[in-house]
């Protein structure tokens, strides 16, 4: 009796397994025509930003190469930003971009917006399949949402294999359309950032502060183009070549960014809100390497940009995959970048010179060198399966362009390097 | 002149051996056995690329280059 009952339990267990495998069979071959990739980085800035990404990718196969890609991106960013005002040797007070409140600057001190945070979600997709024999199209867009932005985007490309699928050529269309509101309104170009504490009463603040605003929000619309060239050199070398051209018309001031005017003596009078040019053409050549030497594998891609802000830019970035043992990779990387001023970047505005028609202090348009050294350790657990952890340091070092520091500006630090630490895990499955 | 002159035959010499080169370039198809590794791929870690751009987007003044360079998010 004991027997039985037990023979039966293990053949209602057997038939339970039997379907739950069966079940799990089943879904298998469901997802084993989906690849997924997913990533987590962790971003810090000593004394500054702070950011969190995590992104899901997906990419579909619905067999004789036709592919569907998803992907779903959050980010959420905190800390203090630099708003583009000089450091003074004495305590300075800002209105926050909203209007609403403000905060103080310690002497000695580079002018950060603490108030910065946000958060993002960004959803895009493509199809991609064969068009005839050796072309390829893939088709895509994408959305993006921030609390005061949002982003829309459409995408197209095309690539003609031949040479024996030895070369490629390809061309790619992409435009999107942004628009920002930013808490507050959109401050006139060069319009004073005013304080609290010079008006006699809230309501005197409240209307001197929205005749410096003239509208709610303001768009931006980018279109790119891409050419690339992709030639295999031999068994071990792949090469890219890529012509872009980014033309973007539209709002591209930094709303929260500031220009500090100085007197002769280097003493902050006023704080203005930047102005930038409502227009922006960017080039730039792109140059890749893929090179197989005995049983490494090195990546090493050069970048050059210039646009008609008179922003020029170099980018060498080298990563080389070296195996560690027999089931790790070690892969050590390395960036450079540098970047001239864009033509009306100017760490302060003088108080004696006529206004230029723009201006900005954001550092990132200034002139600055920047380089990023890191490495990814790698594991693969299953075919298909992999693991990988990626550390980097990254620090800028923003450079003084020919301005010679009046008065106090002299002994303070205008061009302060920022260092960042990043982290990112990492699994496809 | 004569340094103009020098100069253009040291282009031309290299168009000629690029050239040269050319007609060699490439592999065939049963080549391809180390082409065709996940490693070798142009764009091997789509993440980490997708992760990098954004990140230099928001902290430098150039994008692009490897893929499109506009729009996407408020962050410059």
């Amino acid at each position: 009796m004991q027997l039985k009952r037990i023979a039966n339990i293990s053949t209602a267990l057997a038939a339970a397994s039997c379907s739950l495998l069966g079940h799990h069979a089943q879904a298998g071959t469901v997802l084993d025509d989906w690849q997924f990739n997913s990533a987590i980085l962790l971003y810090n800035e000593s004394d500054h930003v702070s950011a969190g990404e995590g992104i899901l990718t997906a990419r579909g196969d619905f067999g004789d190469d036709h592919f569907l890609n998803l992907g779903l991106v959050l980010d959420a960013l905190t800390g203090a930003s630099a708003t583009g005002a000089v450091a003074q040797p004495n305590v300075q007070s800002f209105t926050r971009p909203s209007g609403r409140g403000s905060y103080d600057v310690a002497a000695g001190d580079t002018p950060l917006d603490d108030t910065f945070h946000d958060t993002r979600v960004q959803l895009d997709a493509s199809w991609e399949q064969p068009l005839a024999q050796n072309w390829r199209i893939t088709a895509g867009g994408h959305i993006s949402k921030e609390y005061d932005y949002l982003s829309l985007g459409v995408n197209s490309s095309l690539a003609y294999d031949f040479n024996q699928k030895n070369t490629t050529a390809s061309l790619g269309l992409a435009y999107s359309h942004d628009s920002i509101e930013p808490e507050g309104g959109i401050a006139i170009g060069f319009a004073p950032m005013l304080l609290r504490r010079n008006f006699a009463s809230d309501d005197a603040y409240q209307s001197a502060f929205n005749a410096t605003r003239n509208r709610a929000d303001d768009t931006k619309d980018t279109l790119d183009v891409l050419l690339g060239l992709t030639q295999v050199i031999n068994r071990d070398w792949l090469m890219q070549f890529n012509y872009s051209l980014s033309v973007a018309d539209g709002y591209m001031t930094d709303p929260f960014k500031l220009v500090s005017v100085v007197d002769s003596n280097g003493v902050v009078q006023q704080n203005l809100y930047e102005n930038r040019p409502d227009s922006r053409t960017k080039h730039s050549l792109y140059w890749q390497n893929k090179l197989h030497v005995n049983g490494t594998f090195l990546d090493a891609s050069y970048r050059y940009m210039w646009d008609d802000w008179e922003l020029k830019s170099h980018t060498a970035d080298v990563k080389w995959r070296l195996p560690l043992g027999e089931q790790w990779y070690v892969e050590p990387q390395l960036r450079y970048y540098q970047q001239t001023a864009a033509e009306f970047y100017l760490p302060f505005l003088r108080q004696n010179a006529a206004l230029p028609e723009y201006a900005s202090a954001d550092y990132r348009i200034g002139k600055m060198s920047a380089y990023t050294l890191g490495a990814k350790f790698g594991t693969t657990l299953a075919p298909g399966n992999e693991l990988s952890f990626r550390i980097a340091l990254y620090q800028q070092k923003p450079e003084n362009d020919g301005v010679t520091a009046p008065g106090v500006l002299a002994e303070l630090e205008l061009y302060e390097k920022v260092t960042a630490v990043m982290a990112q895990v990492s699994y496809s499955f | 002149m004569t340094t103009i002159r020098s100069g253009k035959a040291v282009v031309l010499g290299l168009l000629a051996l690029s050239l040269g080169a050319c007609s060699s370039l490439g592999v065939k198809p049963w080549q391809r056995d180390t082409l065709a590794k996940e490693e070798m791929a142009l764009n091997s870690a789509p993440l980490d690329n997708r992760l990098d751009d954004h990140i230099y987007f928001s902290k430098e003044g150039s994008s692009g280059g490897r893929s499109f360079a506009g729009g996407g998010c408020g962050c410059n």
